[in-house]
Formats: C-alpha cells, structure tokens, sequence
C-alpha cells in the first residue's frame, strides 16, 4: 500500500477560479464543496447538541442532581432536540444529498447550484440563529416539538421561544430550496441510460426523503405562522380561552414531525445500501423491493402521525386507525432489514469501519424498531408515553440508525471526498467506543422508563429503583463522547495525512467511483452512459470489480473543464448576501414587543436587502455565454 | 488513466452537445420542473390553512362571524353576517379573467416571431398588452381585498376579534401576498419586455410565472367556494 508521503493518485491543471481561500468558499456553487461545508457545519452542531446531552446527563446522574438549573435544564432538552434533528442530522445528511446525488446520477452538478449554495446558507445562519442564545440562557424552553398553548406567550412570556419560532422558519426555507432542487436534479439530470430503476439506492432513498421535504415542511411553517402570529399578534389560534382546539399543534406538528423521522433516517438507510453490497462483495439483495419499500415508508409516512398522541384521548376509532397503520409502516421497514441481511448472507464479507457501522446500523435500529411498533397499540403507548422509554427507543433509532449510517457512509465516502482513508485504527477506536457507549446510554433508559420515569424531568428522588439505570446511563455518554471524540480526530488526521486513496478503493460498483478521488470540479470529462445498475461491477466482464490503487493511477493528469471546453457556473457572492438579508429580516421580529419601530425598520430592511439581492442573483447569468 | 472506463457517451447526449442548452433527461427545461416541484409544496401549504379555516369553522365564542349576524350579550349591538359574496364575486371574476390573459400573454411571447399582418393578430400577440391587462387585474383583486379588509374591520372583525378572524385573515392573507408576489413577478418580466423585448427564449421564464400565477389562482377558487360561498 502506498505511504502517506506517496505522490497523489492524479493531478490536475489549474483551475480556472481559486480553490483556496475564504472567499472561494464564500462563493462556492460547487456541489461537492457545499457538500464539504454542510459536513464541516453539521458535526460541529452534533458536537454542540452532544455537549448539551452531556450537561442533562451530569444533572441525572445521581437523585436531586445539582448541576444546572430548572429552567437551564428546560433549555438545554429543548436544544438539545431541535439542534440534533434540524441542525445535525438532517444536514448531515444534506452533505451527503449534495456531495453524492449529483456523481451517482451522472450531472456535473445540481439543478440550480446557486440555490443550493443559498440553501446552505440560510443553514448555517438560521443554526446559528437558534443555537446563540443558550450562550446567553434566553434558549428556547418549550421542548423541540414546542407544544401550543405551551408555547404561546401567555404561557412561554419570554423571548427564548421567539428564537425557536423563528429559527425554525429561517432553517425550512433552507430544507424546502434544497427539496426543489434534488427533486429536480433527480428527476432531470440524470445520465443517459440512467433509467430509475438503475439509480444508486442512496439516491432513491433521497429522492424518497425530498419529496416529504417537499410536503412536511409547509405544514409545520403553516404551524409556526400561527404561533408566530399568536406570539407577536394576538391571534388566537392556539388561545384555549377563545375556543381554540388544544390538539391544532400537535396534529400540524406531527403531520410533519413522523415524515421528518423518515426524513432523518432513510438517507442513512441509503447509504448502508451502498456499504453493505460492496463490502459484502454481493449486489444489494432485492433493489426493487429496497425501491418500494422506500417508496412505501414515504407515503406511510404521512399516516401515522397521531401515534404520538394517543394519550390526548382521540377516541377509539382514531386510535385503533393509526394503531393499523403504525403497524403496517413496520412491514417495509422490516423488509430492509431482511434485505440487508440477505445481501451479507453468504458473501465475502470485509469489516472495514464502513462496514461495521453499517452493521450495526442493522442491528441497532432492529431494537429500537422493536420498541418502536411496541407504542403502535394504544394501551401499551399509555404506559411508555412520555417516559424514558421513548427516550430509549427514539435514540436507538436515531443515533443507533440515523448516525451510524450517516458515519458508515462518512467512512465509506471520504476517500472520495478527499482522495484519502480514514484510518482504520482510529475507526476502530470510534466504531467500538460509540456502540458500547450508545447501548450503556440508552439501554438502561428502557428499565428507568417502564419502572415510570418522566422524560424532561429536572431531578428525581432516590429509592425508586432508576438510580443505577441513570448512572449507567451518564456513564455512557461519557464513552459516546470518547468515541466520538476519535471520530473526530480521525476526520481531522485524515483530512490532513490520511493514506491516499484511488479512484474506486474499496472496489465498488457505481459510478461515482469510476471518476477520480476527489473528482474534478465537473465530475465527469464525457457524461457516462449507463447500462446496468452496477456499472463497474458489470463492466469488468467478471461481475465484481477489484479495488483499485493509488500506483494504477499515478501520472493521470485530470484535465480541467475549461481544457474540456465544458461550462461551469460561475461562483457568486449572491446567494450569501441573500440568506443574510432573510435572516436580518427574521431577527427583526424580536422586537416587536419591545420596540415596534425598530422591528419594523429592520424588517423593512432586511426585506429590501434580501429582495435586491434575488434580482441582482437573477440578473446574472450562472455561467458565461458559451 | 482512471481505472474505470465508462461506455462511450453519446455525442448529441453530452452536457454541451450541438444543440446548445444542456442535456436534461426528460428534455424539459429544469425550471418547469422546479415550478411544479414548488406548486405541490404549496398544495400542502394551503390545505393546512383551509384545514385549520374549517376545524375553526362555527368554533369562535364571539362574533362577528362570517355567514350569520351577532348580537354582542352586553351592549346589545347587532353585528351583521360579515362576508360580501356580491363583491368578491366580482373580485374572483377578475382574478379568473386575469389567468385568461395570462395565458394569452404566454402565447404571445411564444409566437413573437410569426407575422402579424391584421390588427388582431397585433392585438393577441402583444406580450406587453396582455401582461399589462394580467398585472392591473392581479393589482386590482388585491385593491378587492384592501376594500374587503378595511371594511372588516370598520364593521369590527380584526384578525385578533375570535377564531374566525385569526384564520380568515391569515389563509387569505396569505393568498393575497401570493397574489402580491405574482404581481411584482409579472411587472419585472414586463420590465424586461419593454427593456429589450421578451423572446420566445425567454418563454420558458413566462412560462412558470404563468403556472404560478394559474395555481394562486386556482388556489383562490378553492378558498372562495370553501370560505364564501359554503355557510
């Protein structure tokens, strides 16, 4: 194998526009660069909403527990959900949409790379938005799902849940650009020969998870209008005293929050549909059924979502429908699972780090499944709700799920990415570390909650039997925090120094490892043609392809697009300034209890900003005339 | 040499082949299927609005509402049945003939090249004229709803009074701003129409104001028949 002071595996002529430097990233349209940013912003959020776990856990790790504040503590649950779905996971996998979507299918980039670029954008200022004030303790308090009347002002006076209402309309501005666009750059960019059927799983799963983007996020946005409104103009849409229904949020929240459970976790789903098969040495067992399954998952998605509120007492009509159509959401799941197990069965089975998140993907998720479609009956969902139990069950799912998945793919693609491993032996460190302390964590977590511990509780007394469970559990964040910590390392190290890695190092069949690592900035000198589901598998002429190495490809030189005469978009300060303006407009709006002449002049100029700046974007054409 | 070598493209096929624009897999220009892609989120959108219009329905513990008069229990004062379907009959009819003229609009860009020998075919083919008469009739239905909601609140239904207020004014509100945005977008592609002329190049950019402006405008006959015309 080569050394780390090998030469790399091609080099290219210079590029056209500077790759270095703050301002070319400022301006970046690239896809894979936006991709790099959305990683590099994610994990700093995971790192921050880990930190605020730790905190909750240092306060339960004994009886009557000391450390923070009641109202510290209500801040830092709060924040520590809604940072991990909207600030962490999500755009986790966003870097992935971006980074990937575009190789697997064939294009040189997505549909509107400018609005992709502002997709990021608006991410990054509207985390930045909500995440602020716990730095200050004015975070939001209400809980991630910000339950009204709760989080009316009657009863939340305070400016913390201002920053959650607006927050998280700055952040689904960002998620909804991006669904248009992927939605788009999927159905239309894809290469000749590059039928649905024969599209990567990871993009089918994305393309699953855009369009409950696409139709999630406007009711939750209508949700929190309402608030706002409520908030800031004493409409009464969740005033109980005026004749409101208590249960309008909660059904308009969870008509979005069980689509976004599948929005958090079928990309993870993808990507250890491309681990499993390449490190097994097998094709993906059943991909149609993968397809549907996915595709059923999605459309289920949008009918389950009252299973979260079974205890509001809807009647037994309603609670028997979405008690049938939990269970029936756990069929396709299930059949994934089969279906990955199938795909390892009899292969020739590789433990790269890659490989093992992904398998513990399947484990992992399988027990919080379990647990899950445990709370599909209504009467044991009496029991559970709101207790640890569905602490445990949603971190299996999410962090068992969701993030080793989103960290298998992180292995599997980052010699990709950057041209380089990540080393094995600090993988092996973060891989075993995260799965002891995941399970140390939120193991013990099931016994505390059906012996009847309440979520969001502040402190709890001695002697009812949870004392071990919860110091078993503030054990195990200390080790997930390890883990991640040579997570961490490992992405910093290989980043820097890691072994170089060629174009296709794990012997993989599609076709974003047919180009070079990292790929040129227009991914593909000629478009490919596609003519099987595993190009490079089927190519060969044998039916696996062998890894390739570094020394195959040394003395390749890339040739830059503008030597190919292909046009790229120009990079643009754009749609930056634009996002800023959004946001500048948003934050207006704190102030329209205290000073309503300063609100209004910043809102009126965060408008005229932001809508200056769209026709300045618009005027300009993305690329050259060619 | 990369390890892999894909099959040999397609020449015509190749993002920069002979015909010009780029390679799209269905042949449809990217931004028609961004539009259609924006208008199913809108769907979803409204219907959380009228949805919440309808639970709200009969709901608000005081009046005035829209379809029966009020009686306030301490003054004795009589609040009459708020809603004017005579009048926004009238406004719906506008906004309606304003979807008429837009499509005559798009076709007009369309055909920009064809010869226009008769005053008709001047007539139907100015792009200008048409989008002018779609703008004003946009322009005029929000003048509709300014009259409509000043005259609400004279009568004393702000969006603050009860449940029927909050909801009425926030769902068509929010119709209206979209009808305000359309607005603003139909009078910049005017500007440019009288800058350098729209081209039938230009007719996929008419194109998608043009579904956008049909979809708030079907949206509107929704809202109408739900909020209007259903006691």
């Amino acid at each position: 194998m080569a050394t780390i002071a090998a030469a790399p595996p091609y080099t290219t002529a210079a590029s056209e526009y500077s790759n270095t430097g703050l301002w070319s990233w400022l301006t970046t349209v690239d896809h894979k660069r936006i991709g790099a940013l959305y990683l590099v912003t994610s994990l700093i959020f995971f790192v921050i909403g880990g930190l605020e776990a730790f905190l909750i856990r240092a306060q339960l790790a004994v009886p009557n527990g000391q450390v923070l504040s009641a109202d510290m503590y209500n801040q830092l649950f709060t924040m520590h959900g809604t940072t991990m779905v909207f600030l962490a996971i999500m755009p986790l996998s966003a870097a992935f949409f971006n980074y990937l979507i575009p190789l697997q299918i064939g294009a040189r980039d997505v549909a509107f790379p400018r609005l992709n670029a502002f997709s990021y954008w608006i991410y990054l200022l509207g985390g930045i938005f909500i995440t602020v004030p716990i730095f200050f303790a004015v975070a939001p308090d209400g809980g991630w799902f910000g339950y009204a009347p709760l989080s009316t002002r009657q009863y939340s006076p305070q400016i913390n849940m201002d920053f959650w209402v607006l927050g998280l309309q700055i952040l689904g501005i960002s998620s909804l650009a991006a669904s248009f666009n992927f939605i788009t750059t999927i159905i239309n960019m894809r290469a000749p020969g590059m039928h649905l059927m024969r599209m990567p799983i990871f993009t089918w799963m994305s393309f699953v998870v855009q369009f409950l983007v696409a139709l999630a996020f406007p009711v939750i946005t209508v949700a929190l209008v309402f608030l706002q409104f409520d908030r800031f103009f004493g409409t009464n849409f969740y005033a109980i005293g005026a004749g409101a229904d208590p249960l309008l949020w909660q059904h308009l929240f969870w008509v979005f929050g069980h689509p976004e459970v599948y929005i958090l976790i079928l990309p993870a789903f993808g990507l250890v549909s491309e681990v499993l098969p390449t490190f097994s040495r097998k094709p993906l067992f059943g991909y149609p059924v993968m397809v549907y399954s996915g595709i059923l998952i999605g459309f289920l998605g949008f009918g389950v979502w009252a299973h979260h509120m079974f205890s509001v007492g809807m009647g037994p009509i309603a609670d028997a429908v979405f008690a049938l159509t939990t269970m029936l959401i756990a069929i396709p799941t299930g059949v994934k699972i089969f279906n990955w197990l199938a795909t390892m069965w009899d292969g020739q089975l590789r433990f790269t780090v890659a490989m093992k998140f992904a398998v513990a993907l399947v484990g992992m998720f399988t027990i919080g499944g379990i647990s899950g479609v445990m709370h599909s009956s209504p009467p044991a969902d009496l029991q559970q709700t709101d207790t640890y139990f569905i602490v445990a069950h949603f971190h299996y799912v999410l962090f068992g799920g969701s993030m080793f998945g989103l960290f298998a793919g992180l292995y599997y693609y980052f010699p990709k990415f950057s041209g380089r491993f990540m080393s094995e032996k600090l993988g092996e460190w973060h891989f075993w570390l995260s799965l002891i302390g995941m399970n140390l964590t939120f193991f013990p977590m099931h016994f505390a909650g059906l012996l009847g511990m309440p979520r969001r509780t502040y402190q709890y007394d001695a002697g009812q039997g949870i004392e071990l469970f919860n110091l078993l559990s503030t054990i195990g964040t200390l080790v997930l925090m390890l883990g991640t910590l040579f997570g961490l390392i490992n992405l910093w190290k290989s980043w820097k120094s890691g072994e170089r890695a060629s174009s296709n190092p794990w012997g993989a069949p599609t076709i974003e490892w047919a180009i070079p690592s990292p790929p040129p900035e227009h991914n593909f000198d000629e478009l490919p043609n596609i003519t099987s589901r595993y190009p490079l598998w089927d190519l060969k002429g044998t039916v696996i392809a062998k890894p390739t190495t570094v020394e195959e490809e040394a003395g390749f030189v890339q040739k830059t697009a503008k030597q190919l005469h292909i046009p790229m978009p120009n990079p643009s300060i754009l749609p930056l300034v634009t996002a800023a303006g959004v946001l500048f407009m948003f934050s207006g709006m704190l102030f329209t209890d205290s000073n309503i002449k300063l609100a209004i002049g910043i809102m009126i100029t965060g408008a005229v900003w932001w809508i200056g700046a769209l026709y300045t974007w618009l005027m300009t054409p993305l690329e050259d005339a060619h | 040499m990369t390890a892999t070598t894909l099959p040999a493209p397609d020449a015509a096929a190749d993002g920069h082949g002979h015909g010009g624009g780029h390679y799209t897999t269905l042949g449809l220009d990217n931004r028609k299927i961004a539009i259609w892609t924006f208008i199913g989120s809108e769907c979803m959108l409204f219907a959380s609005l009228i949805s919440t219009y309808l639970i709200y329905k009969g709901r608000s513990i005081k009046g005035p509402f829209p379809h029966e008069p009020w009686t306030e229990p301490v003054t004795g004062k009589v609040f009459p049945a708020i809603l004017d379907i005579p009048v926004t009959s009238a406004s719906t009819f506008v906004l309606l003939m304003s979807s008429f003229a837009m499509v005559l609009a798009l076709a007009a860009v369309q055909n920009k090249q064809l010869p226009k020998h008769t005053l008709g075919d001047k007539i139907l083919g100015s792009s200008k004229l048409w989008l002018w008469v779609t703008c004003l009739m946009g322009v005029m239905f929000l003048g509709f709803q300014a009259f409509e909601f000043t005259a609400f609140i004279r009568e004393g239904l702000t969006i603050r009074t009860n449940l029927f207020g909050s909801s009425f004014f926030t769902l068509t509100g929010f119709h209206g701003a979209h009808v305000a945005v359309g607005v603003c977008w139909l009078f910049s592609l005017l500007a440019i129409d009288y800058k350098r002329g729209l081209q039938p190049s230009d007719a996929t950019n008419v194109d998608i104001a043009a579904l956008y402006w049909h979809f708030v405008d079907v949206i509107w006959i929704v809202i109408f028949t739900l909020v209007y015309l259903i006691k």
